[in-house]
């Protein structure tokens, strides 16, 4: 337990979403233990004390999340945040903004939901299992608070409407951004010839995915089609660390060992099932889903609805790739029926709210460099719109 | 009322009388419904022997039965378990909550013995005791056949008048339920069936806000490769599990001498769909659908039973499982356990039963015939009586199903903490240690089980309590359920109340278990899995369990769990819960 509330209060850090030296990170084991000294512990502890969780996080998101957490979370309306990217509307649902530092009020937020944003202060997040999903609500959020930012700015400043406090946010949140990714060394070339290289090479481009910034650990999915078997990574897997976590699917369906892959699963193997292409790559670049949310549509009855994520009917794109809607999984929406139809005669496709999909021939040369183009063509494109 | 009806059924079998209840606002609220409400009606009657004719025999369902909820149609059956002594319960789905809601009522109390065989019918509020002598000793596809008529239908079968100790009850003529032998329960009372129909419906505090949050679960199952991905049990059955427990090497083989079945291959959801070519379908209220009708009409084997007619005994011929699992309907009794106890039996005479064996055992068993009778006792008095208790391979004196504990820690201590005996369904850590939900955790360490486990009980006793089916929590959360539960029944609640309520009804069976001679010591698992280890392939060794890691991981959940260092229940951890118990075995 020792070694996991390090390892997530350490990943955190390096992977540029809380601010160094501020991640609490405490765990029920045998006794509470966390990850450093602090002098907030006492009242963490406290919360601790009145929720039947197993781990709880409190950390400063870094720049430039933190600007953006805070401005959302001081203008909200009602105390919640709802933003509109599919990770919170799947698991996280909505995220409630504290003002005050009191034990009481956060165990009351924290019994409904996994999150709460303390403006100024930082994000307190919990797990009921293990310290691991503090970590992941916690880098959920972050992203949706980043996506809405940048989405909201966008439709603010189109309508006219965007205020001074808001340009500000965006100005600082700006400077802080990453300057656009670019990869210089190549991954392994196709074709494989092996299973193991098969294995390598994913490990490889889900790395690389993730140092990229074009996907936070933990989210997006990787897969790679040899001898008539998908190699998918498991559900719930950190694309950069995809050692153990890839499933081998038989596409004939004869074995069902591969009930833990991705729950994008149905879709990979309906791209796969085209013939063009061995491998796929999914992340869930920031400004290629802020792109995504971006409609102007004014009268659309869908839209009215706030059913975009289902059944957007206009065919949109940016960077020159196709937007469509759908849902994580196999629903009726579910993205596995959109996504592969429009990948058949695109490079990538931009699902609504959600991240992108590309593929290649032979390896993950192609896959990686398309979803790193198309990121910087919306980053580009966003700020030619505004 | 909404979400409940307000109203319990109680049968008086002896005097063939019938009293209806209407239990205050607050005792809804507290119990839920299902395993917690059906709890708190044994309570005062636990420590009785399970055949008195005055221990309550509790059907119940939740709140959201008969409501939009997803996977609605849930209830509980509870009494004293005949098999092992400990509180006795399942949940079980089918349309027989549903009916109940319908009918007006939130649950049945059955108490007495009827002097003849009888059949309980109900309709709305009109309750007849039927005479059923002639149906004594019909397998329970006929008897479903002549009553499907009446409504939804709960039998006994031929096994629990053969005094079987894991009968169980069949539910529309095709779903199990009650394992630990709650079929005796009908055979003590003189019951033979209970058919209900009704034609009302439970009212809902807020649609609208019920709509939203269903919709949200819906979403999660959705995204669950569980539930209802490509290769997920809505896609297969439950079977979905049988190639990934045999990849993690934890395929109970052989009684549990082994953990990986070499035709395990052949064997799967892939080629019982390809030879049976099933269609799907699954209990009122269910959008998952985790059952199988084969085209001949015989119901497909879940994973549990698949696992045990097939690498618990060696056995390899797919049509041998499909024929076991239809005997064990047929014959009304828990399949696992029968199973169990026969690879119990071959162990002991040192020669597994082949397939003609294994189904003619179980004709003897279902009858009472032969050795049929001794094996009916159940794995842990058959091998007791055979002066080899060590071959019996159950927790608590019930059968352990297909999950093999040395390849899963969270599960070993689950079973031995399990408050109705060997029984994976109470934590179900399967969801992380195999599955990665809601996160993985490391199968093969102890660290952080405790307290998972302890968790994870508490969830699964507010889930049956509400009542909602144990797999949507592979997806969704209390967090969604507490929107379920409030927009129903137009209480506030949050996921973290409802584990509080689950804590409460769990340890409120604890204290029952304790009141009723369990000890912290039965809280253990057979010595083999800390002795052998199980088959490992070179690069995965499966080493036996480490009795004293074990033993440490107990210790740590007694006392998170509120027990004392011996594992027994205190006074002031119930006083904590707001259980009125005085910490004495009689208080
Ligand atoms: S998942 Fe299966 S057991 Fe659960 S409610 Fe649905 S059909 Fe019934
Ligand atoms: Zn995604």
């Amino acid at each position: 337990m020792d070694r996991l509330i390090r390892k997530y209060a350490d990943k955190l850090v390096r992977s540029g979403l809380a601010e160094a030296g501020t991640p609490l990170l405490g765990a029920w084991d045998v006794e509470l233990i966390w990850n450093r000294e602090d002098e907030m512990r006492p009242l963490i502890e406290k919360i601790f004390a009145g929720l039947h969780i197993s781990a709880l996080l409190f950390a400063q998101p870094a720049e430039p999340y933190r600007t953006v957490v805070d401005f959302l979370a001081r203008t909200a309306p009602s105390g919640v945040l709802r933003p509109e990217d599919t990770e919170t509307r799947t698991f996280l649902h909505d995220l409630p903004v504290v003002t005050t530092f009191e034990a009481e009020k956060l165990i009351q937020v924290l019994k409904k939901r996994k999150c709460a944003i303390l403006p100024g202060r930082g994000i307190i997040a919990c797990g009921t299992v293990s310290p691991e999903q503090a970590f992941v609500t916690f880098s959920s959020a972050c992203f949706a608070c980043f996506v809405k930012f940048f989405a909201d700015v966008l439709r603010d400043v189109r309508a006219g409407s965007s205020s001074p406090a808001q340009q500000a946010a965006f100005r600082q949140a700006v400077e802080h951004l990453d300057p656009p990714a670019q990869r210089v060394s190549p991954l392994l070339r196709g074709p494989f010839r092996d299973e193991a290289t098969v294995l390598t090479a994913m490990e490889e481009a889900g790395k690389a995915t993730v140092d990229c910034g074009l996907v936070d650990s933990y989210f997006g999915n990787i897969s790679c089609l040899f001898e008539d078997i998908l190699y998918i990574s498991q559900t719930g897997s950190s694309l950069d660390e995809l050692q153990g976590c890839i499933d081998p699917v038989p596409l004939d369906g004869s074995s069902c060992a591969g009930i833990t892959a991705s729950s994008e699963l149905s879709a990979h193997r309906a791209i796969v099932a085209r013939g063009t292409c061995r491998t796929i790559l999914h992340g869930h670049p920031k400004f290629s889903v802020v792109l995504s949310l971006a409609c102007g549509e004014k009268n659309c009855e869908v839209g009215l609805k706030r059913q975009c994520h289902l059944c957007c009917p206009r065919p949109r794109r940016a960077a020159g790739v196709p937007i469509v809607p759908g849902e994580v999984g196999t629903g009726l929406h579910g993205l596995c029926h959109t996504v592969p139809p429009a990948l058949a005669d695109s490079r990538g496709v931009i699902v609504y709210g959600h991240g992108v999909f590309t593929a290649g021939r032979t390896d993950f040369n192609g896959a990686l460099s398309s979803l790193l183009e198309i990121e910087k063509g919306c980053r580009e494109e966003y700020f030619a719109r505004l | 009322m909404n979400g409940w009806r307000g109203r319990i059924l109680r049968i008086n079998l002896s005097a063939g009388q019938w009293t209806v209840e209407h239990p205050d606002a607050d005792v809804y609220a507290r119990q839920i419904g299902g395993r917690g409400l059906a709890g708190s009606y044994l309570w005062d009657e636990a420590s009785r022997p399970w055949d008195d004719p005055e221990m309550p025999l509790l059907f119940f369902t939740g709140p959201l039965v008969d409501t939009a909820s997803p996977t609605s149609g849930m209830m509980t059956v509870m009494s004293r378990s005949p098999q092992t002594g400990t509180v006795g319960d399942g949940s079980f789905g089918g349309s027989l909550g549903t009916a109940l809601k319908k009918a007006g009522w939130d649950g049945l109390v059955i108490t007495g013995r009827a002097r003849t065989l009888r059949g309980i019918e109900i309709e709305d509020a009109r309750i007849t005791l039927v005479e059923a002598a002639p149906l004594s000793g019909r397998k329970t596809p006929e008897l479903y056949a002549r009553l499907k008529g009446k409504g939804a239908v709960v039998l006994a079968g031929p096994a629990a008048e053969a005094g079987v100790r894991y009968a169980n009850l069949i539910v529309d003529g095709s779903w199990a339920a009650g394992r630990n032998g709650l079929g005796l329960l009908f055979a003590a009372k003189n019951l033979k069936y209970i058919a209900v129909k009704g034609s009302t419906t439970t009212r809902v505090a807020d649609p609208g806000a019920l709509k939203r949050a269903q919709e949200d679960v819906q979403r999660l199952l959705s995204a669950s490769p569980f539930l209802l991905g490509d290769l997920g049990i809505g896609r297969y059955g439950t079977a979905a599990l049988y190639d990934l427990i045999d990849a993690r090497r934890m395929m109970p083989t052989d009684n549990f001498r082994r953990t990986r079945f070499d035709a395990a291959r052949g064997m799967n959801a892939h080629a019982f769909h390809k030879r049976y070519a099933p269609h799907r379908t699954g209990c009122l209220g269910c959008t998952i659908l985790c059952k199988r009708i084969a085209s001949d009409g015989r119901i497909l084997p879940e994973f549990e039973t698949l696992a045990h007619f097939s690498a618990l005994l060696g056995n390899a011929e797919m049509e041998t499982v499909m024929e076991a699992n239809r005997l064990c309907i047929e014959l009304g009794m828990d399949p696992i356990s029968a199973a169990a106890t026969l690879s119990c039996h071959g162990e002991i005479r040192r020669r597994h039963p082949g397939p003609r064996e294994i189904l003619s055992l179980l004709q003897d068993i279902g009858a009472g015939r032969g050795i049929g009778k001794a094996l009916g006792q159940g794995a842990a008095v058959y091998a007791e009586q055979c002066g080899k208790p060590e071959a019996a391979m159950a927790v608590k004196g019930m059968e352990l199903p297909g999950f093999d504990p040395r390849g899963a820690y969270g599960m070993a201590l689950a079973y031995a903490t399990s408050t109705r005996g060997g029984c994976h369904m109470r934590a179900y850590p399967i969801s992380s240690e195999i599955l990665r939900k809601p996160v993985a955790t490391n199968r093969f360490t102890f660290s952080g089980k405790a307290r998972m486990i302890k968790g994870a009980e508490d969830l699964f006793a507010a889930a049956d309590s509400l009542t909602a089916c144990p797999f949507v929590f592979l997806a969704a959360s209390l967090e969604e359920y507490a929107r379920i539960f409030t927009a129903v029944t137009g209480l506030e609640t949050s996921a973290d109340d409802l584990l509080s309520a689950g804590e409460r009804i769990d340890y409120s069976e604890r204290i029952m278990n304790f009141r009723n001679g369990f000890r912290g010591t039965d809280d253990d698992l057979p010595a083999r899995f800390f002795e052998e280890p199980g088959t490992g392939n070179g690069h995965l060794e499966i080493p036996p369990l480490d009795r004293d890691e074990f033993l440490k991981a107990r210790a740590v959940y007694r006392r998170i769990r509120g027990l004392d260092s011996e594992g027994r229940p205190t006074g002031e951890k119930a006083a904590e819960l707001g259980i009125a118990w005085s910490g004495e075995i009689g208080g």
